[in-house]
């Protein structure tokens, strides 16, 4: 775990992540300019880590209804705003980007941060951005796992030699500046069925698992895969952290936190996918065993202590500005994971 | 209360007839409701590639999104090599997972042979369970020998497809009712 930043004694760690969505407020129909979105981003980052937050990351979307396509740029700003949270992209799209390029970036702000730079790498829920970027769909898997391959390839070896299908060969490539350490983690967007879960564990790389929704054990079968193709492989699933990744919305009351955040997750939901989010399924949010951690802190609580028990996760983020949701809800949200969350999870996960 | 009609292949006129008809049906006796009529023959659809279906442009994405935006879809469908047309079966495709759901479905279909009465029973209503639509559980199945040019002849074709209609709508309705009561009720 130490390779991967972690440590396990300290219990679970607690992150905020935003997509960068940039989305009128369903309230009022008003959306906040590209400008205000995007330094609200990095004041959220700042409370975060005011409130003890451990992790913070900014995700990279090129469609309509997003704001920080240039995810790194952002992250850059953020490393400079912050002292000791850790930051990362959630996630960067390797599939239409070069490695090298993705390295040097990261690498320079892990710099910036003084070492707290992570890089989660996904292969884009939505995939307009092929187009946009001049990529093939017909590539999208091929591309993934070959951009993948050599981002580890760099992050592992300090002089590259690499060759493969969608970029030009390294021939002894020294890839710099390196991060701070020499290397820095590098984790496995992970979504949908257990096949995806497999492929992580199979290469031995940390695992970014999203749930959106629905009941935490659907879950569980992507984390034991996981780990079962990780041990196939020669891995020690226990050196693998997990982190889980979802829908995150705390108030007064759970009533009340629902009420509040689901016309933002349907509007959000609405604009960006073309369905909204079916009222029946978020009203089964309030139970524990629902994995999407909406409701009142001590739900909040029990829910992340049930997830844990189940998973046995290393990290959990949750999304909570999506869908236009203003600022000062966002501020009254860190108060709350600083005041009341976050100490219960770490008194009950971290070892005595 | 939004109805698309949609009639799923490029081959022939007999689906279209039929689907005429029931537009002309719609109009007549609920003419509140707004109509789309969309046929498969007069679009230049794309396959599906995997994209969202907001993403698709032109023709495919208007159909794809007139769908989406339809509270009721009434859908015809020709009987091909004992199944579906492929065209059909391409919009199924072209859209998200529970694309359906909250929407009510009801189906017509046009046949050479009574031999494929079972299919949409077998084939058809699957696909809409799967992506959560609510069906008109009883379906109007025409034959080839009740069309003479362009026209359906057989009265009783004619009072079946009256009656989809009906239940198409009633069904919408009630749903629709059903559904607004329960969502009012989680407080959220």
């Amino acid at each position: 775990m130490e390779k991967y930043r972690i440590d396990p004694s300290k219990g679970l760690e607690f992150g905020i992540y935003t997509l960068g969505d940039h989305i009128p407020d369903p309230h009022t129909n008003e959306r906040i300019s590209a400008q205000q979105r995007i330094h609200e981003i990095i004041e959220l980052a700042q409370l975060a880590e005011q409130a003890g937050i451990d992790f913070f990351s900014v995700g990279e979307s090129h469609q309509e209804y997003f704001a920080t396509q240039a995810h790194s740029v952002v992250l850059s700003a953020i490393a400079q705003a912050t002292e000791k949270i850790k930051i990362a992209s959630s996630s960067t799209i390797i599939s239409t980007s070069d490695p090298v390029r993705v390295y040097e970036d990261f690498a320079t702000i892990d710099l910036i941060s003084k070492g707290r730079t992570e890089i989660i790498a996904g292969r884009a829920s939505r995939v307009g951005l092929f187009d946009l970027l001049g990529y093939n769909l017909r590539d999208y898997e091929e591309l993934y796992e070959e951009k993948l391959e050599l981002l580890l390839q760099i992050n592992e070896e300090k002089v590259v030699n690499w060759s493969g299908k969608f970029r030009a060969p390294l021939r002894d490539a020294e890839v710099i500046p390196r991060p701070q350490n020499g290397s820095m983690p590098i984790w496995r967007a992970v979504g949908g069925p257990p096949a995806s879960a497999i492929k992580a564990g199979y290469a031995g790389v940390p695992m970014f698992l999203a749930n959106l929704g629905g009941p935490a054990t659907s879950f569980k079968y992507s984390v034991d895969a996981y780990r079962e193709a990780a041990r196939q492989n020669g891995f020690d699933p226990s050196e693998l952290p997990i982190s889980t990744a979802g829908f995150f919305y705390a108030a007064e009351t759970t009533q009340q936190a629902q009420k509040e955040v689901y016309p933002h997750v349907n509007q959000g939901m609405t604009l960006i996918n073309g369905r909204g989010y079916p009222k029946q399924q978020f009203a089964q949010s309030s139970d524990t065993r629902d994995v999407m951690n909406v409701g009142s802190p001590q739900q909040i609580i029990e829910k992340i202590l049930y997830q844990h028990e189940l998973f046995g996760h290393q990290r959990y983020i949750g999304q909570m500005d999506f869908g236009g949701v203003p600022f000062d809800k966002l501020m009254k949200n860190i108060e709350l994971i600083g005041n009341e969350i976050l100490p219960a999870i770490k008194k009950y996960t971290a070892k005595k | 209360m939004k109805i698309v009609l949609l009639s799923g292949s490029k081959v022939g006129s007999k689906t279209r007839t039929a689907i005429d008809y029931t537009k002309k049906s719609i109009t007549e006796k609920y003419p509140s409701a707004q109509t789309s009529l969309i046929d498969l023959a007069e679009y230049e659809m794309e396959f599906s590639d995997g994209r969202n279906y907001l993403e698709y442009e032109g023709d495919t994405g208007y159909v794809t999104k007139t769908i989406m935006e339809a509270d009721a879809v009434i859908i015809g469908t020709p009987i091909f090599q004992a199944s579906i047309p492929a065209t059909l079966k391409n919009i199924f495709d072209l859209l998200p997972v529970d694309a359906l759901q909250h929407k009510v479905t009801s189906i017509l279909v046009t046949a050479g042979s009574p031999k494929h009465y079972l299919i949409a029973e077998n084939q058809l209503k699957p696909i809409l369970g799967y992506m959560k639509a609510q069906i008109v559980q009883t379906y109007v199945f025409v034959e080839e020998r009740e069309f003479h040019r362009k026209e359906i002849t057989n009265d009783d074709v004619l009072f079946r497809i009256d009656r989809l209609v009906e239940d198409t709508v009633v069904l919408t309705e009630t749903y629709t009712k059903i559904r607004e009561e329960k969502e009012a009720a989680y407080g959220f």
